[in-house]
């Protein structure tokens, strides 16, 4: 037997496992394929038109099916929009309306229902955020008339008629108050996601740990505090940075509610502009381009958000190792 | 602190988990709540401890009557199966959290868990999370966080069952000797009558809801007053045989088919006076094979032990287990007589399933 055969053998065992190998990996990415084609062409796809409608000065006027004929402007979009004297307040809308709503109803109320319905009986508790989810699965048009029939002015609005029936004066709430509206019905319809979440990580702490608690002393709110909090803390954390995101993009139920009005920008939000611009101007002078460029700066806000929560709270630790089952 | 359970009922619905329990634990006694799973003995700890509130019943601690009594105004310590470490807290914050809730200074606190970390022998891993110990040193901590706070009352849950058998062994040591020492109130609920029976001053046999037998070890043992707590207590367990038990001239009998056992007057006046079918219990090491035995048999199976043998005999339809000595080197299918040392027989109502001898 020469050397080389020696050397030869063991190399071809090494290539016939790297075949496997890769064999193995063709399988993985055989299953991924449908999933990523999906998400290049309704993803991917759409966001390399945008970018590119954002530099362009497309419109209503001047449309064509071309993309080779748009006539490419640079970022003069950008500039429009910097200088945009509404554009600024449209910004801190939106942060007012993220911040408010995730603090106090995506977040805040959310643990609040998950901590009661799973402190009471567990039928009620589990019928009880059942109704809360009703606000989600309604279609957006038909909770939002609800909403808007309870809220109107007198003598339509059931809230008016009750005023009226106790000599009370009557009021026109969404357009004295139109921000509690926006903020209350988003919210309402937000809660029920951290509640799903929340829920069931506390329902997933072992039993025998939270009577360990109650055992050594705590009260149940020292427990929520000591010990259900601390263990539910990736759950929370995952809701406060997938809400804020999806917050951030929201706006077809301010768009039904109040469609940013009422008055000029009272409750326009940054994603309700950019479909204002490049879809529903007015007389239908539609500005894809310049819409697609408020698109583009949401998109980047979102990216960097997301890059900042992740590093914040140190993502790839939390899923790292499981938190509770690590007893 | 003294306990009594007096008619303690706790229902879930429909569903009952203890019933018209009666027991007084002394003060400093070792109790251990004994039965099969489902039996009530966890429920009727968790009641003891405040997370159930009875259905039915008083419980008192002392003088004081608990049945309302939130968990944290029972100074109770608990350990559980599952050892039920906070994973998010330090052993040292662990042990320190009984103490934390009751606002204890904080270097009375420092000082008291270095000192029961060092009884526990875990001094050195205060530092470490739960998940970075092992079983056996999770137990450890789990004691130390139940005895912090100087309880009146020491709660255990199966606390040794998750552990392998030979620290099993040392734990129960540790822990009969611990609660000895510091002359604790103690109840500790097993399913495992060896744990119970080294380990308790009286054992309280639960099944289905209701108490059995609430008596010393030896006297569960040796006077078991029902069928249930005679076939439970022991391993491997008491044979059982129907028999009728006669008596002729003074003398007594017990017979089924071919067996012919003769039996004392002590042992066999009450059975023959309940007349007709008896259950009659036998311990395996109360049959012995020997030349001159009562009954001839047949060796079915063998299962060497070890330290002895443990032989299933048939004597027609029936099946005894006894031991024997590894010595003989006995053989299935071999042809063995049995003596019965009918003088440790025991014999019950198959009706009441009650002992016949004896009584309450």
């Amino acid at each position: 037997m020469s050397e080389s055969d020696t050397k030869a053998k063991p190399s071809a065992a090494f290539l016939q496992s790297r075949r496997n190998a890769l064999r193995s990996y063709l399988g993985a990415y055989g299953f991924m394929a449908p999933a990523g084609v999906l998400v290049i062409i309704f993803f991917l796809v759409p966001v390399a038109i945008v970018l590119y409608l954002s530099v362009t000065n497309l419109a209503s006027s001047n449309f064509t099916s071309d993309l080779a004929r748009m006539e490419f402007i640079g970022l003069k979009n950008y500039e429009t929009l910097l200088n945009d004297q509404f554009a600024r307040k449209i910004f801190f809308n939106t942060i007012f309306y993220v911040l408010v709503t995730l603090s106090i109803f995506n977040v805040s109320l959310a643990l609040v229902v998950s901590l009661l319905t799973t402190h009471i009986d567990r039928s009620a508790g589990f019928v009880f955020r059942a109704l809360w989810i009703l606000p989600r699965i309604t279609s957006p048009v038909v909770y939002i008339l609800i909403w808007k029939r309870m809220m109107a002015e007198a003598p339509f609005g059931i809230l008016n008629q009750f005023n009226e029936l106790l000599g009370q004066p009557t009021y026109n709430y969404v357009s004295t108050n139109p921000w509690v509206f926006v903020v209350v019905v988003n919210g309402f319809i937000g809660v029920s996601f951290g509640m799903i979440i929340f829920t069931s990580a506390i329902e997933s702490i072992p039993k025998d740990l939270l009577n360990a608690s109650l055992v050594d002393g705590s009260s149940r709110m020292q427990r929520i505090r000591y010990v259900i909090l601390p263990l539910i803390r990736w759950p929370l954390l995952f809701v406060v940075t997938y809400q804020t995101l999806s917050l951030l993009t929201s706006f077809v139920e301010i768009q039904l509610l109040t469609d940013g009005g009422p008055g000029l920008y009272r409750t326009e939000v940054w994603s309700l502009t950019a479909f204002h611009r490049a879809l529903s101007n007015y007389f239908g002078n539609a500005q894809w381009g310049y819409g697609s460029a408020f698109a583009v700066l949401l998109v980047m806000i979102g990216v960097v958000l997301a890059v900042i929560y992740m590093r914040v709270f140190r993502f790839d630790e939390l899923v790292a190792e499981p938190r509770v089952e690590a007893l | 602190m003294e306990i009594r359970i007096d008619n303690l009922t706790k229902k879930f619905g429909d569903v009952v988990g203890v019933e018209d329990l009666t027991l007084h634990i002394d003060d400093g006694e070792f109790v251990a709540f004994l039965g099969p799973s489902g039996c009530g003995k966890t429920t009727t700890l968790l009641t003891l401890a405040g997370i159930y509130k009875p259905t039915d019943g008083l419980i008192r601690f002392g003088e004081r009557v608990v049945n309302t009594v939130q968990p944290k105004d029972r100074n109770i310590g608990m350990v559980f199966q599952s050892y039920a470490l906070y994973p998010h807290m330090t052993i040292f914050q662990n042990i320190a959290y009984p103490l934390k809730l009751k606002k204890t200074p904080k270097n009375v606190q420092n000082e008291r868990v270095r000192q029961v970390a060092n009884v526990m022998g875990i001094g050195e891993l205060l530092d470490r999370r739960p998940g970075q110990l092992s079983g056996g040193q999770q137990q450890r901590v789990a004691l130390g966080r139940a005895l912090v706070k100087e309880p009146d009352v020491l709660l255990f849950d199966e606390p040794l069952s998750n552990l392998d058998a030979r620290l099993r062994l040392t734990m129960r040591g540790e822990i009969k000797h611990l609660q000895k020492n510091l002359g604790i109130t103690s109840i500790y609920v097993t399913h495992d009558q060896l744990e119970a029976m080294t380990m308790a001053d009286r054992i309280a046999v639960m099944n289905r809801g209701r108490l059995q037998a609430f008596d010393a070890p030896d006297e569960l043992y040796d006077r078991p007053k029902t069928l249930f707590v005679a076939g439970f207590v022991g391993n491997p367990p008491m044979n059982f045989l129907n028999v009728s038990v006669s008596q002729s001239n003074g003398h007594f009998l017990a017979e089924a088919e071919t067996i012919q056992l003769p039996l004392g007057a002590d042992r066999g006046e009450p059975p023959a006076r309940h007349g007709g079918a008896v259950v009659m219990g036998i311990r395996p090491e109360d049959i012995q094979i020997a030349a001159d035995g009562d009954v001839t048999g047949e060796i079915f199976v063998v299962e060497p032990l070890g330290r002895e043998d443990l032989i299933d005999a048939r004597v027609g339809e029936h099946s005894f287990i006894l031991l024997a000595d590894t010595e003989k080197q006995h053989r299935a299918g071999e042809s063995v007589s049995l003596k019965f040392d009918m003088t440790q027989a025991q014999f019950f109502d198959p009706q009441t399933e009650r002992s016949l001898l004896w009584h309450h």
